[in-house]
C-alpha cells in the first residue's frame, strides 16, 4: 500500500513538475499564475518527498516484493545501511537526484523573494522542466517501485564494501552538490531568455554557487575518506572515471564561484560567469549519464543498462544543447561589462577561469579519450593516475603559483609592485620551508618538497591576504582587532577556503611522498618496525557480528617503546554474498596515520599459524581530508556574509 | 620538525609493501619491479593497478613482471612485452603515440589558448584611454551601489 503510494507520489511530482513549466512560464506577466507555480514547485517536492520517504519505508521492513528492495537490500544489513541502500542502487539515486531537484526548485519558490518576479518565474519554469526530464526518466525507464511477481525470501544484498556509514551520507551530499548547480543553470537560462544580466543577477548566482560547490566538497571528501580506509591500502584518490565526473563539476563551479565574484562586484565577464554556469550543470548530468551508462569500468559504477544511458544521454543533450544554442543567440548582445587592466583582480580572476576550465578539461579528455579512440576504431587505451600526473598536476601548478597575488591586487587596475612588497615573506617564508624540506625530512626528494613550499605559499598568502586586510604590523594592534571585527565573512570564507587548498597541497605532497609501507606475515608476539613505530601482534580472536564473522587481530602500537595506541584490524567474511573485506584499523597521531590492515592467514617459517599484515605510516594524511573540509567550511563562511544574505531585498531595485 | 626527522630517518624502504611471499630477493630490482607495477592496469579489476589489487590475475601479472625485471630486461622492454601480449589497455600511462597525441597535447595546447585569448582581451581595450560617458555612468552606478 505505501509502496504504491509512493509510485503514486512519483507520478503526481512529474504531473505537478509539468505544471510547474507552464504556469511559471505564463506567469513571467502574470503574478498569479507566477504564484500557482511556485505552488506547484513545493508540491512537486512534497509529493517526491513522499515517494522517497516510502522508498525507505520499503528497504526498511524488507520488502521484497519491491524489485529494487528484492536486489539491494538483505534482511541482516543493519538499520542504517538498509536506509542507505534506497539510494544505493540506480533506481534508488535517481529518486533522490529528482528530490533534490525539485527540492532547490522549491527553494527557489521559498527564498526566492527578492528576486525580480519575471526573473523568478522563468528560472521556476526552466528548472521545473529539468524537473520533468529527470522524473519521466524515473517514471518510464528507472521506476524504483516497480513490484516483482514472484516475491524472493531473501534479498541480494548490498556490497558490504558500501556498508559504511560515511559512504551511506556520501551520495546525498555529492547529489545536492551536483543538483545544487542546477539552480544555477535555470537562473542563467532565465536570464538569457529575459536578455538581462547584471550585479543583481550575479548576486544572486553566487549563493546558489557557494552552497552546491560546498556540499559538493563534502561529498567528494567523504567519498575520498572512505576509498582511503575502505579499500585497504591507503590509496584516497585513484582517478576513477566516476571520481573524475564529480571532480569536474567541481572545478567548474570552483571557476563560476570566481567569476561570479567579478560579474557581481565589477559588472565584468558576464558572457563568461553564463557560460560557466551553464557548463558546470552540463559536467553535473555528464557525470549522472558516466556513471549510469556502463561506458566506463569504474568501482563505483551502478548496474550497466546501455539503453538508459542512451536515455540519460539525451536529457544531457537537450538540455545542454538548447542552453548552449540560447547563450549562443543570445550572448552576443549582452552588454561586454567592465573594463580592466592586465595586472588587476579580474586578470587573476581570468586566469584562475582558464586554469580551472582547462583543468576540468584534462580531467574530461582523459575519462573519454579512451572512449573515443575506442569508437574511432582504435584501440583501447587506459588514462590511469600517470596520465593525470604528467597533466592536470602542472596545468594546477601553475594556478596555484599566481593565487595568493589575485587577492592582492586591486581591482579595475591593480599594483603588481605593491602585491610583490606585501607577499615577499610569504614567499620567502614559504621558499625557506621547502629547503628546510629538503634539507631534515629523509629521504631526500626534491619534487615532494617543492611541493611542500607551494603549499606553504599558498598557507602564508591566505595569511597575508587576512594580514593586509587588518593592516597587521601596520595599525596598532586594537586598530587590527577592530579591523578583523568588521572583515566581511566572504573575506574570511575566501582566505578560509585558500588555507584549506593549502593544507590540501601540503597532506597531498607530504603523504604521496614519504609514506612507509610494510607487509609481513606475523605469528602473535612478533613485533615489526614501522618507521618511528614498533607494531607488536598480540593475537587474533573471532568476531560475530551482525551479518559477518570476522578474525580480529590486535595490535601493540609503540613509539619509544611506550604504547600509544592499540590496533584491531579484521577481515571479515559476509556469508550473504560469500565476500572477504578487511576492516583497517587506524591510529590517528597529530597529522600522521599509522593504518594497518588484516589480511590472509598463512603459515610462518617455522609452522606457527600466521597472517599477513600491512601496515602504512601515512605522514600528513589528516591535512588531505581536513584541507577540503576547509574549503567547504570556507564556503560556508562565506555565505552567510550579511551581504549575500541581504542582497535579495537590497537589490531589487538596482536590478532594473 | 624534530618529531618529524626521527619517524623518517629510520628507513628507506620503498618494496616493503609487497607480499613477502612474492618479493624479489635483490631490493633495487624489487624497487623497479614495484614502480612498474603502479603503471600496469590489473585487467579484470575495475579501475586499479596491479600494485594495489590483490585478485588472482595482479598476482600473475606481478609475477610475470617480476621475472622479466629478474632477467634482466628493460622497463620498456617489460612495457612492450605486456603490451605485445595484452594491448596497450594494459598501461595505465598511455604511451606518447601520433593516436595518442590529442591526450596528451591538449591539456597544454587549451592552456595555451586560453592564456592567448586572456592576452588578446587584455590587448585589445587598453585601459589607458579616459573614460567613456558609458564609463563614467557606470562609475555613478557603482559608487552607489555600495564601495566594495
Amino acid at each position: 500500500m505505501i509502496v504504491e503510494l509512493g509510485a503514486f507520489c512519483l507520478v503526481l511530482a512529474l504531473a505537478l513538475s509539468l505544471a510547474q513549466v507552464g504556469l511559471s512560464a505564463a506567469g513571467v506577466r502574470r503574478p498569479v499564475l507566477a504564484g500557482a507555480g511556485e505552488g506547484a514547485a513545493t508540491g512537486a517536492f512534497g509529493a517526491l518527498a513522499l515517494t522517497f520517504a516510502a522508498l525507505i519505508f520499503a528497504f526498511v521492513t524488507s520488502d521484497f516484493s519491491v524489485a529494487n528492495v528484492a536486489a539491494n537490500s538483505h534482511t541482516e544489513k543493519p538499520l542504517l545501511y538498509r536506509v542507505a541502500g534506497a539510494w544505493g542502487s540506480h533506481e534508488g539515486s535517481m529518486v533522490l537526484w529528482c528530490l533534490a531537484l525539485t527540492g532547490f526548485g522549491a527553494a527557489v519558490a521559498w527564498f526566492g523573494k527578492g528576486l525580480p518576479r519575471d526573473l523568478k518565474a522563468r528560472t521556476l519554469a526552466v528548472q521545473g522542466a529539468l524537473g520533468v526530464a529527470f522524473l519521466a526518466y524515473t517514471v518510464f525507464a528507472s521506476n524504483p517501485m516497480a513490484r516483482l511477481s514472484d516475491i524472493p525470501l531473501e534479498g541480494r544484498s548490498l556490497n558490504p564494501l558500501l556498508q559504511d556509514p560515511a559512504l551511506a551520507v556520501h551520495p546525498p551530499m555529492l547529489y545536492l552538490g551536483y543538483v545544487g548547480f542546477s539552480v544555477v543553470f535555470s537562473l542563467a537560462v532565465a536570464a538569457l531568455i529575459g536578455g538581462r544580466i547584471d550585479a543583481a543577477w550575479a548576486r544572486w548566482v553566487r549563493p546558489w554557487t557557494l552552497a552546491a560547490w560546498s556540499l559538493l566538497t563534502i561529498g567528494i571528501t567523504l567519498g575520498s575518506f572512505w576509498a582511503y580506509y575502505e579499500l585497504g591500502w591507503g590509496g584516497w584518490w585513484f582517478w576513477d572515471p566516476v571520481e573524475n565526473a564529480s571532480f569536474m563539476p567541481w572545478l567548474m563551479g570552483a571557476a563560476l564561484l570566481h567569476s561570479a565574484v567579478v560579474t557581481e562586484k565589477r559588472g565584468a565577464l558576464p558572457g563568461w560567469t553564463l557560460f560557466l554556469a551553464l557548463a558546470t550543470f552540463t559536467f553535473s548530468m555528464l557525470g549522472a549519464f558516466l556513471v549510469r551508462s556502463g561506458v566506463l569500468t569504474s568501482v563505483h559504477a551502478f548496474a550497466v543498462d546501455p539503453t538508459r544511458g542512451l536515455l540519460l544521454l539525451g536529457i544531457l543533450g537537450v538540455a545542454s544543447g538548447a542552453a548552449f544554442a540560447l547563450f549562443a543567440w543570445r550572448a552576443p548582445a549582452l552588454s561586454p561589462g567592465g573594463l580592466f587592466a592586465p595586472v588587476s583582480r579580474e586578470s587573476a580572476m581570468v586566469v584562475n577561469n582558464i586554469v580551472l576550465t582547462v583543468a576540468a578539461g584534462t580531467v574530461l579528455i582523459g575519462t573519454l579519450f579512451p572512449l573515443i579512440r575506442e569508437a574511432m576504431g582504435g584501440e583501447t587505451v587506459s588514462a590511469g593516475p600517470p596520465f593525470f600526473n604528467l597533466t592536470f598536476v602542472p596545468v594546477m601548478v601553475v594556478g596555484l603559483l599566481i593565487l595568493p597575488f589575485g587577492p592582492m591586487l586591486a581591482w579595475k587596475r591593480g599594483d603588481a609592485l605593491g602585491a610583490a612588497q606585501r607577499l615577499w615573506i610569504a614567499a620567502v617564508a614559504a621558499v625557506g620551508a621547502g629547503l628546510l624540506a629538503v634539507v631534515i625530512v629523509s629521504p631526500r626528494k626534491a619534487v615532494a618538497s617543492a611541493g611542500l613550499a607551494l603549499g606553504f605559499w599558498l598557507l602564508f598568502g591566505a595569511a597575508a591576504e587576512i594580514g593586509q586586510r587588518v593592516r597587521l604590523f601596520k595599525a596598532p594592534w586594537p586598530e587590527v582587532f577592530r579591523r578583523m571585527g568588521g572583515l566581511p565573512r566572504g573575506a574570511w570564507g575566501s582566505s578560509l577556503a585558500h588555507a584549506g587548498l593549502a593544507l590540501f597541497v601540503l597532506g597531498a605532497c607530504f603523504e604521496t611522498a614519504w609514506k612507509l609501507e610494510l607487509a609481513e606475515v606475523m605469528a602473535p608476539g612478533r613485533a615489526v618496525t614501522l618507521g618511528a613505530y614498533e607494531l607488536t601482534f598480540d593475537k587474533v580472536g573471532v568476531v560475530d557480528g551482525p551479518n559477518y564473522l570476522a578474525e580480529r587481530a590486535v595490535l601493540t602500537v609503540r613509539r619509544g617503546g611506550k604504547a600509544v595506541c592499540t590496533a584491531t584490524p579484521e577481515r571479515r567474511f559476509y556469508p550473504a554474498g560469500g565476500q572477504t573485506t578487511q576492516e583497517v584499523a587506524i591510529c590517528a597521531r597529530g597529522l600522521d596515520q599509522v593504518y594497518i590492515t588484516l589480511g590472509e592467514r598463512r603459515g610462518t617459517v617455522d609452522g606457527a599459524p600466521g597472517w599477513l599484515v600491512r601496515g602504512y605510516f601515512n605522514p600528513w594524511v589528516q591535512l588531505i581530508f581536513l584541507g577540503p573540509l576547509l574549503m567547504a567550511l570556507g564556503g560556508v563562511v562565506s555565505l552567510s556574509d550579511r551581504r549575500l544574505r541581504l542582497a535579495a531585498g537590497r537589490k531589487t531595485g538596482a536590478a532594473s | 620538525m624534530k618529531r618529524l626527522l626521527l619517524a623518517l630517518m629510520a628507513l628507506f624502504c620503498i618494496a616493503a609493501a609487497s607480499d613477502p611471499a612474492e618479493r624479489l630477493a635483490d631490493p633495487a630490482q624489487e624497487a623497479r619491479a614495484r614502480n612498474l607495477f603502479q603503471e600496469v592496469r590489473c585487467l579484470v579489476c575495475q579501475n586499479e593497478s596491479i600494485d594495489d589489487s590483490t585478485a588472482d590475475l595482479a598476482h600473475d601479472l606481478r609475477q610475470v613482471v617480476r621475472e622479466q625485471v629478474s632477467a634482466g630486461r628493460s622497463d620498456q622492454q617489460i612495457r612492450d612485452f605486456l603490451v605485445a601480449r595484452y594491448g596497450e589497455f594494459v598501461l595505465l600511462k598511455p604511451p606518447m603515440t601520433a593516436a595518442n597525441l590529442p591526450l596528451w597535447a591538449l591539456p597544454f595546447v587549451m592552456l595555451l589558448i586560453g592564456g592567448l585569448l586572456l592576452a588578446l582581451r587584455l590587448r585589445r581595450r587598453p585601459v589607458a584611454a579616459p573614460l567613456s560617458e558609458d564609463e563614467e555612468a557606470r562609475l555613478a552606478q557603482l559608487t552607489r551601489e555600495g564601495r566594495d
